[in-house]
């Protein structure tokens, strides 16, 4: 697995081919993450709760018996609460070696995304940080938001710091 | 091809290490023993093993130093030596100057100890008995030396051309010289064979090399060639430096170097007990056995597969106790494979109770007491991490019951009991557990100055009555020594305190129970294997928790009148007189309750260190066992929680902690009264 993140670091600095995205849905925006970053992508199950946890950490879960915490990026993300239905998706991503899982609306597609297409992330004045955010590609008269998945789930820099 | 004998090297230190164990183990038993010559050749066969292993993957320092070792053995063996107090000492720290030597191989240490004194005292003692002539510098060994040694030889023999026209068959004297040694090989040189027209048919033009082991002396061996020695070329040569493990081969010329030099003194033995600690192997040895049977059980989970496989395909309810079979078939193969899996990490505690006999003997010698050390059960098997972890708590104990337990001679005689003390180890299974008892004869625990200790520290009140049990269970008190004056073995009061913090660690108990004159016993009681736990699984809110068994003392539904708030903060039950703080676990851990009643719920009473707390919980569910996983891997520690497991049905329960609770328990109390 870290193998492939070290692949796609490389082309991301590298190559002029197309970077390949996992999107996928939440609310009303669409989201784009490194498709090496994805070990897999589950529909939704029950979690189990961990007492004396941050909010946007569900619970973990037996993924053929490691232990995974998962994590409701609507919650990451203060989007309104929404209903697990059948198009909820537990997307399995590996950030520095550790295991988790995002909780996602739905996931659209694997989209090939060239990197002139992406736009660097606006700056939305003093005070935001926008380190989460790799950048913004439009396709298709859409816009994706493309995730820095790392940060968003361990935080700035620290490892320790998951969603603390 | 190269090859890169580095990698074999991890095979041959653990080798060693068993050797090694098993040389002691024998060396302790020839003290008792001196005459017994299957002792001696067992011994012989270690050192010999050790040496070739350390020479075919280049260890020459071990190798030398084996080498004169088992010069010395070699000397006792044929009965040319007595085996007596100083000889077996002087082997004992040969055999901890080798530990030394492998712990330096393996990079443990920088620098392993010198072993020159050592070989010089080894070689004084070997002259001190048949004593050799300086001029045994010789490169080849004098006749009282290869007379004992089994030797690897090459032996040229050239023949005169003569010889056959003299009458002599060199056929008929290779033959007789096969007869009298072993691994007998012979290659026949055809060099000096002339063109066939020069040929004379009465002549001998071959010669030819033989190849073997042998005790006799050359000049035994050259007498075979008596008759054609004058015209013929005869040469042996003693080879040296091929070992083999199964056989006695060559042993290279001794050399005597250091026999003019006077013995130092003994090194203290108290280092070698020390040194005895050994580092935690990553690396597990499995007999064949275990192996062949797993390998039995994955072929026919295989079949149980193809079987259910066949029975899901063309499926029509007609077929349906066929596949309700193939079902249970599998589920019982994969039970029975993870119970042989878990198997695989079982290892007998002898490993663990093996290295006593020497600490005994030695603790004897130091303080002048006789001791006999008596084991039994040394076949029950446990998780390999729990023989590595019991093992420093147990010599702990062992030192203990000698230092304190045991009196000296005199004091037994006059107290009536044979002289000779005994401290026992005994391991057995109870209950899903592994009990594991250290008992001495000795004079007991001093109920008295436990009791005027535990004062002096304000543990308790001048005049409290309480009972034995507790009293006695002071002397695990963190800084808790009894002992007048503190030796070199103990009494500096950290032993107990250090011991029950590491089998608590692992999730077992400790109790001592003592007579005063007759002795005392230590119980400790350990989990099988970390990796699994005996779990009580209970209900919270709608959520399943685990529980740790062997932290749970009872679990009782409370009435009304048993539970009252203090100062409208905090709960207390009553439990038989006992006041215990009650906490609430949906409370704890943030759960939506169901039942907020106490008297509709449950409490589980669990104790930690001898502290008790009431746990309210909806229900219990059931015990079982449950294979622990870390939280950590993927996520962080998690307060009050020490794990998580996987249930039944698959999903996740998390395991409680019980210390960590206790702890965060009593910090909260702590913060309300300051507050």
């Amino acid at each position: 697995m870290t193998t492939n993140n070290e692949t796609g670091a490389l082309q991301m600095g590298t190559s002029a081919d197309a970077f390949q995205f996992l999107t996928f849905s939440l609310g009303e925006e669409e989201y784009g993450i490194d498709i090496l970053k994805v070990q897999e992508i589950k529909g939704y199950m029950p979690t189990t709760r961990i007492p004396n946890s941050p909010q946007e950490v569900c619970g973990v879960l037996n993924l053929r018996g490691a232990i995974v915490p998962i994590v409701d990026l609507r919650r990451k993300f203060h989007l309104e609460p929404a209903e697990y239905d059948q198009f909820t998706c537990i997307v399995v991503v590996v950030v520095q070696e550790k295991v988790m899982g995002i909780i996602v609306d739905s996931v659209s597609e694997v989209m090939n995304i060239a990197p002139s297409d992406i736009q660097p992330p606006p700056n939305f004045g003093y005070g935001t940080t926008t380190s989460a955010l790799r950048g913004m590609a439009r396709v298709n008269e859409k816009l994706i938001i493309l995730l820095d998945i790392d940060t968003v789930l361990l935080g700035e820099n620290s490892a320790t710091a998951i969603a603390a | 091809m190269n090859l890169d004998m580095t990698m074999f090297h991890q095979a041959f230190f653990e080798e060693a290490g068993d050797l090694l164990a098993e040389l002691e183990n024998q060396l302790l038993l020839l003290e008792e023993k001196p005459d017994d010559t299957e002792l001696l050749n067992t011994i012989f066969r270690c050192a010999h093993s050790i040496k070739g292993g350390s020479a075919t993957f280049g260890f020459t320092e071990i190798a030398h130093f084996t080498h004169s070792l088992e010069t010395l053995l070699d000397r006792l063996r044929n009965g040319k030596m007595q085996v007596t107090h100083p000889l077996s000492q002087l082997l004992l720290e040969s055999l901890d100057q080798l530990r030394s030597l492998l712990a330096a191989a393996r990079g443990e240490t920088a620098d392993a100890p010198n072993s020159e004194p050592l070989i010089a005292r080894m070689e004084a003692m070997l002259n001190g008995v048949a004593p050799v002539s300086v001029a045994a510098k010789a490169p080849l060994p004098d006749a009282a030396e290869q007379e004992e040694c089994l030797r690897h030889c090459v032996f040229l023999i050239a023949p005169g051309r003569a010889v056959l026209q003299q009458g002599t068959d060199p056929v008929a004297l290779l033959k007789h010289l096969a007869a009298q040694v072993s691994n007998f090989t012979l290659r026949c040189r055809l060099s000096h064979l002339p063109q066939i027209e020069e040929m004379n048919p009465e002549e001998c033009y071959l010669y030819w090399e033989a190849e073997f082991d042998t005790r006799l002396p050359d000049t035994e061996l050259l007498d075979i060639f008596e008759f054609i020695a004058d015209e013929s070329e005869l040469a042996i040569t003693t080879v040296a430096g091929i070992f083999n493990g199964m056989q006695e081969t060559a042993v290279p010329a001794p050399e005597h170097e250091h026999a003019a030099e006077t013995a130092p003194p003994s090194a203290p033995t108290e280092n070698a007990a020390s040194a005895l600690a050994k580092p935690e192997a990553h690396t597990l040895r499995v007999s064949t056995e275990k192996v062949d049977r797993l390998i039995n059980l994955v072929g026919e989970l295989v079949i149980n597969q193809s079987m259910l496989n066949e029975a899901a395909q063309n499926f029509h309810m007609g077929r349906l106790p066929q596949l309700m079979e193939a079902v249970a078939a599998m589920e019982r193969a994969s039970r029975e494979l993870q119970e042989r899996v878990m198997a695989i990490r079982m290892l007998p505690i002898k490993h663990a109770f093996g290295r006593f006999p020497r600490l005994v003997r030695d603790l004897a010698n130091a303080c002048g007491k006789k001791i006999e050390l008596k084991t039994s059960g040394e076949e029950t098997e446990l998780d390999k991490t729990v023989i590595e972890a019991i093992a420093d708590p147990l010599t702990h104990l062992v030192r203990n019951s000698i230092d304190h337990g045991l009196e000296t001679p005199q004091e037994r005689r006059l107290a009536g009991k044979p002289e000779t003390g005994v401290v026992a180890l005994h391991a057995f299974h109870e209950g899903g557990n592994i009990v594991v008892e250290i008992s001495d004869d000795g004079k007991g625990l001093d109920r008295e100055r436990i009791l005027k200790k535990a004062i002096e520290r304000g543990l308790i009140q001048e005049n409290e009555v309480l009972p034995d049990e507790t009293i006695y269970n002071f002397i695990f008190h963190p800084g808790f020594s009894t002992a007048p004056t503190i030796t070199d073995l103990s009494g500096r009061g950290v032993g107990m305190d250090i011991v029950k913090q590491a089998v608590v660690g692992m999730g077992g108990s400790i109790s001592l129970s003592t007579t005063p004159g007759e002795g005392s016993c230590f119980r400790i009681r350990l989990p099988l294997t970390m990796a699994i736990l005996e779990g009580l699984s209970l209900l919270v809110g709608e959520e399943v928790y685990i529980l740790s068994l062997t932290s749970i003392v009872e679990s009782i539904r409370p009435r009304s009148g048993d539970l009252r708030l203090i100062a409208g903060t905090s709960e207390v039950v009553q439990v038989r007189g006992e006041v215990l703080p009650v906490q609430r676990l949906y409370q704890y851990f943030g759960v939506k309750p169901v039942i907020t009643d106490a008297t509709k719920g449950l409490l589980v009473i669990v104790e930690y260190d001898g502290c008790k707390v009431a746990l309210m919980v909806d229900e219990l569910i059931g015990q079982s066992q449950v294979v622990i996983k870390s939280l950590e891997t993927n996520y962080r520690k998690v307060d009050g929680i020490a794990g998580a497991t996987i249930l039944g049905d698959g999903r996740v329960a998390l395991i409680i902690d019980v210390p960590g609770l206790l702890r965060n328990m009593s910090r909260r109390s702590q913060l309300l009264s300051a507050a």
